[in-house]
């Protein structure tokens, strides 16, 4: 059995307006291993950021514990990298410069990481653009170069937010296979959230299927089919399967999906 | 050859109107101590370059209105940085300094001049007064409005308030910041005047008082034709600087869309 990276006991989430208060999360248990990929899907506001906010130690729980690599969350940690639901580059940064904004924050040495920072570019296919500025390139491409700011301090734990979601249809299969390749890559453990069943599925070694709020999660489902996947294997029986099955827990939920 | 073209019709209305002009001041034969012809104006122009050292006089207004400018641009900047920082600054200072707005600059320029004196001190000081609040509010204004994703981002990194302002809130407010010094720029020249009209012995709101005096109005034209020279450039060397600083600003919109 590999190392625990991450490890979620009993957690609850419940946000207060006034009188008025939403449980936004309901007694999740979930445990992530080193490098795994676990990816975390369930309708439009099952709580599934909620959760990845207080992963990030953005927010608090009103409830339970989170253990990152053994010691509990409890503010913002060095120890993760976080890709946001749209890229969030500083415009006024070059490509190269966003990315090497942890490093400036965290006070790492610059030098350094600026060589990592290439190759990281490199790595997400943005090898000739570190002096560009961030709007001159197409959103699938500053998404890339999140990813890459993403994984410049060497966290061992990358947290995605729904980072394709803004993406079309044909750049977000593209993303997937990326993606794929830099987490193989960089050997990074990763929590993934979607609201696309496919997405989940392709990437994830295990898919966490969440209910509508208060978001409890329904079932865990292994994915065996081995790496590195490519988009032919999305249409082999065992894939449909895997879709299917998700679907039904999700459509138990009276949720059009 | 577009520059021909862009240029040629407000050359031609220019041409024409100042052609009307001169020909209704000499057939209605209007007396040149209410409106002087245009002839009379560049006449006087000419004369006061060569004769009367409007070089000098403008240069003085000019110093005067760049050095109040930069005096007040600055003490605008530094106020908003710190009453953004620390908030219960806001809360002392902001009333004094909306107060001191509600009073008319001009009511209390003669008092600058008895407490500063005849020189070009006096006049920086009624300038930087005038130039402060556009820019102090936009300051203000730009430091706070911060996308919550980019603070998100920052707190992720754990990142100090200090190393929020520097890295995220002043380059955010610079767009705004340039908008204040735009207004600032105008007001400046405005304020040197206004100083020169109080009391001085030099400069062109001292040469447009001893004009309209004489009743040589064909000479205050002149003036402010000097006048108006002197603030399209002023504007037009700012813009320059904001297109150096600001370069992302025109494709953010672009950018966040």
């Amino acid at each position: 059995m590999t190392e625990t990276a991450l490890s979620i006991r009993d957690l609850g989430m419940v946000f207060r307006r006034g009188e008025a208060s939403v449980e936004a999360l309901a007694k999740v248990d979930l445990s992530i291993a080193d490098r795994e990929f676990v990816a975390i899907v369930g309708p439009s506001g099952c709580g599934k950021s909620t959760l990845l906010k207080l992963v990030t130690g953005l927010r608090k729980p009103t409830r339970g514990v989170i253990m990152l690599y053994g010691r509990p969350v409890e503010g913002p940690r060095s120890d993760v990298g976080i890709v946001f639901q749209s890229p969030v580059l500083l415009p006024w940064r070059t490509v190269l410069d966003n990315v090497l904004l942890p490093a400036d924050v965290l006070h790492l040495p610059r030098a350094e990481y600026r060589d990592k920072a290439l190759g990281l570019l490199e790595l997400v296919g943005l090898g000739g653009f570190a002096n560009n500025y961030p709007q001159e390139l197409s959103g699938g491409m500053q998404q890339r170069a999140a990813i890459a700011r993403a994984l410049v301090h060497d966290a061992p734990l990358l947290l995605m937010d729904e980072p394709f979601g803004a993406l079309d249809a044909m750049t977000r299969e593209g993303m997937n296979i990326e993606l794929q390749r830099i987490w193989a890559a960089s050997r990074k453990t990763v929590l993934f959230i979607t609201h696309s069943i496919a997405e989940a599925v392709f990437l994830a070694d295990r898919i966490v299927v969440m209910s509508l709020r208060p978001g409890r999660i329904l079932d865990i489902i292994e994915n065996p089919m081995p790496r590195m996947r490519s988009l032919d294997d999305t249409l082999t029986p065992e894939f449909g399967e895997l879709v299917r099955r998700v679907r039904v827990l999700l459509g138990g939920q009276g949720v059009a999906l | 050859m577009r520059v021909v073209r862009a240029a040629g019709l407000p050359l031609l209305t220019f041409v024409l109107f100042v052609g009307v002009w001169e020909w209704i001041v000499r057939h209605f034969e209007i007396p040149p101590f209410l409106v002087p012809a245009p002839s009379a104006v560049a006449g006087a122009f000419v004369r006061g370059f060569a004769e009367a050292n409007y070089l000098g006089h403008a240069a003085t207004t000019a110093f005067q209105a760049v050095a109040g400018f930069l005096a007040g641009s600055a003490l605008g900047i530094a106020l908003g940085v710190w009453v953004v920082v620390f908030p219960t600054a806001e809360r002392i200072v902001y009333p004094y300094v909306v107060a001191l707005q509600t009073v008319p600059k001009v009511a209390i320029a003669p008092l600058m001049i008895v407490w500063f004196g005849f020189g070009i001190e006096s006049k920086i000081i009624i300038v930087a007064l005038v130039s402060l609040f556009p820019v102090l509010v936009n300051v203000i204004a730009g430091l706070k409005s911060v996308d919550q994703d980019r603070l998100d981002l920052m707190s992720a990194l754990s990142a100090s308030r200090w190393q929020v302002l520097r890295y995220l809130r002043f380059p955010n407010a610079l767009p705004f910041i340039f908008a204040g010094l735009n207004t600032a720029i105008v007001f400046s020249v405005i304020g040197a005047i206004v100083g020169e009209f109080v009391g001085a012995n030099r400069g062109v709101g001292f040469l447009i008082l001893q004009a309209n005096f004489a009743l040589d109005i064909a000479a205050a034209f002149a003036l402010f034709v000097v006048l108006s020279i002197m603030g399209v450039t002023l504007h037009a060397i700012l813009r320059w600087i904001e297109g150096r600083v600001v370069f992302w600003a025109k494709a953010e919109e672009h950018f966040r869309a």
